[in-house]
């Protein structure tokens, strides 16, 4: 997949999206696709629903109405082939703290049939090299992210979904994360991210604003 | 599939590193049943005829103990999210859990049973039909209690909500394993009991891990 200009594929699209939480409606009649090579960033003020939308397109909540498509089929009914293409980091990190940042790299991309040399690239590309071995437990909050984070080194599903990804990042990590972004989609990927980060000179991004439904 | 073995794999690896989470509840199998010929009466013809029944209790409230924490930390932690994201069948990893499950709890508690019989003075021709219930049966609470854990996971105290769940599903178990160990215990045959719990493994084998993976989808589908 070579991002040529309109020659891009849809693989995500939603219609009509409603969706309500404890009597609140959060949006009604969303409607937004995803090509390769974009990155969308929802934004909005705490409590808007981003993460709900975001857990919605993920797959993972199916309390809504409206319509997603994958690759012009309901997603419900390709849904394991979806999530063989998408990559969901929550901002729960799913790290477990008593294992080292290898194992638990090891577990987070037990699909990508990544093999132990690609682990530890992954692991020296977000600066852990040498921290292979160490209990997350003694590691900080913003390196645990970087041992959730090193799984984008080894994935190769088009698709990511992240939902905060910046939390608890130094400057680096920062830096390092939005050229990850930026690569990703240069070689024909598409990101959905929720952040309060201004993402500023990644071609092919758009904001998409929550919260305005009164 | 992938995802189920490194699960498992990683489940086995988190116990190795935790062992306070299974050794702690078999300490408790150990002194409930150390209890009983303190409290009630240490003459071991009294003791050899209540020997079997006590065991299974202590293992069936030390099972109980060990199944809180079974998906909690995968809740808390996003690790279940990350399952579900994952698009692998419910069935096969909840199938997996149970399995980790028994691997720390129900086996060492059925290699650890042969001790307790020496201390409650169980019938010699009881032994193996001590070892075969468990071996048996203890399955059986694994499984059951994936369903209750998988139930109460996102609550914040649902330990008591997991027993008065679970404990009514455990009484057949306890029913037919506490007769064999008897029957065997006065010389008669039990591989009546025997086929019923094997009987009862083959059906939460073929059906807890659906309702397990049901319940576990409930806990996110807020």
């Amino acid at each position: 997949m070579t991002p040529q200009q309109g020659a891009q594929q849809t693989l995500l699209s939603a219609s009509e999206l409603y969706c309500e939480r404890d009597d609140r409606v959060l949006f009604e009649g969303l409607s937004l696709s995803i090509s390769d090579g974009e990155l969308i960033q929802l934004a909005g003020p705490n409590g808007a629903g981003k993460t709900t939308l975001l857990r919605l397109l993920a797959g993972l909540n199916r309390d809504f109405n409206g319509q997603l498509l994958w690759h012009n089929a309901p997603m419900t009914t390709v849904y394991s082939e979806y999530a063989h293409h998408r990559l969901y980091m929550g901002h729960l990190s799913a790290v477990k703290k008593s294992l080292t940042a290898l194992e638990n790299l090891r577990w987070l991309t037990a699909q990508d049939k990544a093999s132990e040399e690609e682990l530890w690239d992954a692991l020296e590309q977000v600066a852990l090299a040498g921290y292979e071995h160490t209990p997350c437990l003694q590691l900080s909050a913003g390196q645990q992210r970087r041992v959730a984070l090193a799984r984008l080194k080894v994935s190769k599903a088009p698709l990511w979904i992240l939902d905060e990804p910046f939390t608890a990042l130094d400057k680096d990590g920062v830096s390092w994360l939005e050229r990850e972004l930026q690569s990703h989609v240069s070689n024909g990927g598409a990101v959905i991210i929720t952040s309060h980060h201004a993402l500023e000179g990644i071609p092919g991004l758009r904001r998409i604003e929550l919260g305005g439904v009164a | 599939m992938s995802l189920v073995r490194a699960t498992v794999r990683r489940d086995l690896l988190l116990a190795a590193r935790n062992p306070g989470e299974w050794a702690n509840p078999l300490m408790f199998f150990l002194m409930v049943a150390a209890l009983f010929p303190m409290a009630v009466d240490p003459n071991p013809e009294f003791l050899s005829k209540i020997a079997g029944g006590v065991i299974w209790v202590a293992a069936l409230l030390a099972t109980l103990l060990s199944l809180d924490s079974l998906y909690r930390a995968d809740v808390e932690d996003g690790s279940l999210e990350q399952w579900l994201a994952s698009g692998e069948s419910l069935y096969a990893m909840s199938l997996g859990k149970a399995l980790v499950h028994w691997c720390i709890s129900g086996l060492p508690l059925t290699l650890m049973s042969p001790l307790l019989g020496v201390m409650l003075h169980l019938p010699e021709h009881a032994y193996f039909a001590l070892f075969i219930s468990l071996a048996v049966g203890t399955p059986v609470l694994s499984l059951l209690g994936a369903v209750g854990a998988a139930l109460t996971a996102s609550l914040r105290s649902g330990g008591l909500l997991l027993t008065l769940l679970i404990l009514p599903l455990y009484v057949p178990v306890l029913i037919f394993a506490a007769s064999a160990v008897y029957h065997a215990g006065i010389g008669m045959a039990y591989n009546g009991q025997v086929a019923m719990l094997g009987a009862m493994l083959a059906l939460a084998l073929a059906l807890t891990p659906f309702a397990a993976g049901a319940a576990l989808k409930l806990n996110l589908s807020r």
